[in-house]
């Protein structure tokens, strides 16, 4: 069935087919409409959840943790400050390895007060524990927001995932809505390996001396480094039911690209389009979108910027006083490829605070990129008049 | 006045263990082991920071015979809900869900997730056993803590300068089925309300005066008489509050012993002079004033109270699977 609807609803339905059994949320735009459709459905009946309405994203993190950890599927949205306020809690799903789900609709942080899309919430959250989806487009939301379910219960890690506000969570787009039957085959009931369980007690997330915490983390460290193997599984086994599949990383038109793009979220879909129009004009330009951002896909960037001469990073987020953060992964990625013939890395920081992102705005990039002899600093702003 | 007359004996299984890692002369394990022989195996407990997740022990060990969920020191009611509704979607409505809280997770940085579980009424036990500061941290003062009390934030230059926030006042607000207070010095008065507390549904909150040694600075073997006179002088009035309008006194200490005795025996309180003993009997006192005024209003004329029941077609809540 294919139905128009706006980027959250698509966060909405996704959960619905993965027949979430806790929802906990606190409402903050633009992540609303999220939980009022899932309200909806839990109050009609389509949806057999819990929602626990909470007095804040703290709390709203907590409860999926509790619930979680007592063997339920658990599901929350959030932006923004919200997910700043979660920030003690994401630790605590990770390091609990609870498979809770998140979509976080990107939104700038205050002050100033801003609600339009920037990444630099979710980006924050990198060293966490989350593993960390960035989409392009509705379906994409949709169908992230399902297998996001079954990659969290296989490793036993929260995820992550992450979509654009407005331009993709209040934009209305087509969307294929999957059978229940097909999404039930591909995702059954949770089968916990651990919860609370009175028939076998047991103490979770206690006092953890110095002789065994480095371990903990060693495994947590462990499940995330196979998280892009088994991405890719679950994906090929979702791309079997619906016939769509995303890639961790996807490269588009990078035959022979002298400049590539590296995007993520729907800057790429731009890029697309500009690519396309500048391979018209016989100018080798490719894109290499990000989907997954946790962990960092090293091996696959490598992989596919092989050869490449120049690479142009789009970051729509800051780390204050160092630069893109996309960028200054994908430097410290490329410098641990061994005997590995390393593109110039030139960032770019675009579009904060919902700052549109136009075309022109990324033919310019791409001709500044083919233009300067190196990358003059690490990271320049684009369009900023101080 | 009512006093609670517990029927029936104790249950022998402890699920408690030895070798947990209190202090000696310690209250809260003991509190502990009482709460669970009254609910019984069927308990799930969510432990925000506290001396309790110390007490608890080490991992891969635990002194609890119950399954225990280690929480941040803020989230333990939000904790409990998430649960809570797990087990409600499994078709577990039989398992008692119990928060396990200090003072400081519970009057101060848990107070928020509180709040919003008992305004929620979510099916849980919250349990904060008070020893009136933050002990497991080193004695730093906490809103628990009582006038006039030294604590390593609260130098003896510079007491405690705020009165002890009424806990089971802001409970009562919110018009939880169950609210209480009790002591390890009277263990069948506990017991007592912790099955009362798990024979209702919806929040019920246990306030539980746990004295501590080291802190208070008492000799170990003084907790329980603490506790004791700590009822005796009516500085901690054991009483029970339905749906916040129902006030009932469980003992009336008549006639009340004085509080100086009971502050003299801590080190907490040496540097008080009598006008400040004074000052503090006169508070008590009023306090008392206040919580049989709220038991005899709650005697008159109102008649039982009424809950809300669920509003939807046909009475089930929204969201709830069928």
């Amino acid at each position: 069935m294919k139905k128009v609807m706006v980027g959250n609803h698509a966060v909405s339905w996704g959960a619905r087919l993965a027949r979430v059994e806790v929802i906990s949320a606190y409402p903050i735009t633009p992540q609303t409409q999220v939980v009022e459709a899932l309200s909806e459905m839990c109050a009609d009946g389509r949806l057999a959840a819990r929602f626990i309405k909470v007095e804040s994203e703290h709390s709203a993190m907590a409860a999926c943790i509790g619930a979680s950890a007592a063997g339920a599927r658990a599901f929350t949205a959030t932006s923004s400050q919200g997910l700043a306020l979660m920030h003690e809690m994401l630790h605590w799903a990770a390091n609990g390895r609870h498979p809770v789900v998140l979509a976080n609709i990107n939104r700038s942080l205050a002050p100033g007060w801003n609600i339009w899309t920037d990444q630099s919430d979710s980006l924050a959250q990198r060293d966490t524990g989350w593993i960390q989806l960035y989409c392009e487009t509705n379906q994409e939301v949709l169908d992230t927001t399902i297998m996001a379910f079954k990659l969290a219960e296989r490793l036993d890690l929260p995820v992550m995932l992450v979509l654009d506000a407005f331009y993709l969570s209040h934009t209305a787009e087509p969307v294929e809505i999957p059978d229940q039957d097909a999404v039930d085959a591909f995702l059954p009931p949770r089968q916990a390996r651990y919860r609370l369980d009175v028939g076998d007690p047991r103490a979770f997330g206690g006092l953890v001396r110095p002789d065994a915490y480095m371990e903990m983390r060693w495994y947590l460290n462990e499940a995330l480094r196979q998280a892009e193997v088994v991405y890719e599984e679950v994906e090929a086994e979702w791309a079997r039911a619906s016939g769509r599949r995303y890639g961790a990383v996807e490269a588009y038109r990078t035959d022979g690209a002298e400049v590539v793009l590296v995007t993520s979220g729907t800057m790429t879909s731009t890029a697309r389009f500009v690519v396309d129009r500048l391979r018209e004009r016989g100018e080798p330009v490719g894109v290499v979108k990000v989907k997954m951002f946790r962990p960092f896909p090293s091996e696959t960037l490598r992989r596919v910027l092989h050869g490449v001469d120049r690479v142009a990073v789009l970051d729509r987020n800051l780390s204050p006083g160092r630069g893109g953060i996309f960028a200054e992964e994908l430097r410290a990625a490329l410098y641990a490829g061994d005997g590995f013939l390393r593109p110039a890395v030139f960032g770019y920081i675009v579009g904060l605070g919902g700052r549109d992102v136009t075309p022109r705005v990324l033919e310019e990039i791409v001709a500044r990129t083919m233009r300067e002899e190196t990358p003059r600093r690490e990271d320049l702003w684009v369009g900023v008049s101080p | 006045m009512t006093q609670i007359r517990f029927a029936g004996r104790l249950p022998e299984e402890d699920l408690v263990t030895s070798g947990h890692l209190a202090c000696p002369g310690c209250a809260a394990p003991l509190a502990m082991r009482l709460v669970l022989k009254a609910l019984g195996p069927k308990t799930i407990v969510v432990m925000p920071a506290s001396c309790w997740s110390i007490i608890a022990g080490p991992w891969p060990q635990s002194s609890l015979r119950v399954p225990l969920y280690h929480t941040a020191f803020e989230a333990g009611a939000a904790t409990a809900s998430g649960i809570r509704a797990a087990l409600d979607q499994r078709g577990d409505t039989e398992t008692t869900v119990m928060v396990w809280a200090g003072d400081g997770g519970t009057f101060d940085i848990g107070l928020q997730a509180l709040s919003g579980a008992a305004e929620r009424n979510e099916n849980i036990l919250y349990v904060c056993y008070d020893n009136e500061a933050y002990m497991n941290t080193g004695i730093q003062r906490s809103s628990a803590t009582p006038w006039g009390a030294w604590t390593t934030t609260t130098p003896e230059r510079h007491p405690e300068a705020s009165p002890k926030k009424d806990i089971l006042a802001i409970m009562a607000a919110h018009r939880i089925p169950y609210a209480a207070t009790a002591t390890v010095g009277y263990p069948l008065d506990l017991v007592e309300k912790v099955r009362r507390a798990r024979a209702v549904r919806g929040t019920r909150f246990l306030h539980i005066l746990s004295p501590c040694p080291p802190g208070w600075k008492y000799p170990d073997e003084a907790t329980i008489e603490l506790s004791r006179m700590a009822v005796r002088c009516r500085i901690f009035p054991l009483v029970e509050v339905e749906y916040g309008q129902r006030w009932r006194l469980s003992f009336d200490p008549a006639p009340p012993e004085p509080v100086g005795p009971y502050l003299r025996k801590q080190g907490r309180f040496r540097h008080l002079a009598e006008p400040d003993v004074a000052y503090i009997q006169r508070e008590v006192d009023a306090r008392w004033d206040m919580v049989v005024r709220r038991v005899r209003e709650s005697n008159g004329a109102s008649g039982d109270w009424e809950p809300a029941t669920a509003i939807g077609v046909g009475g089930e809540p929204p969201g709830m699977p069928t």
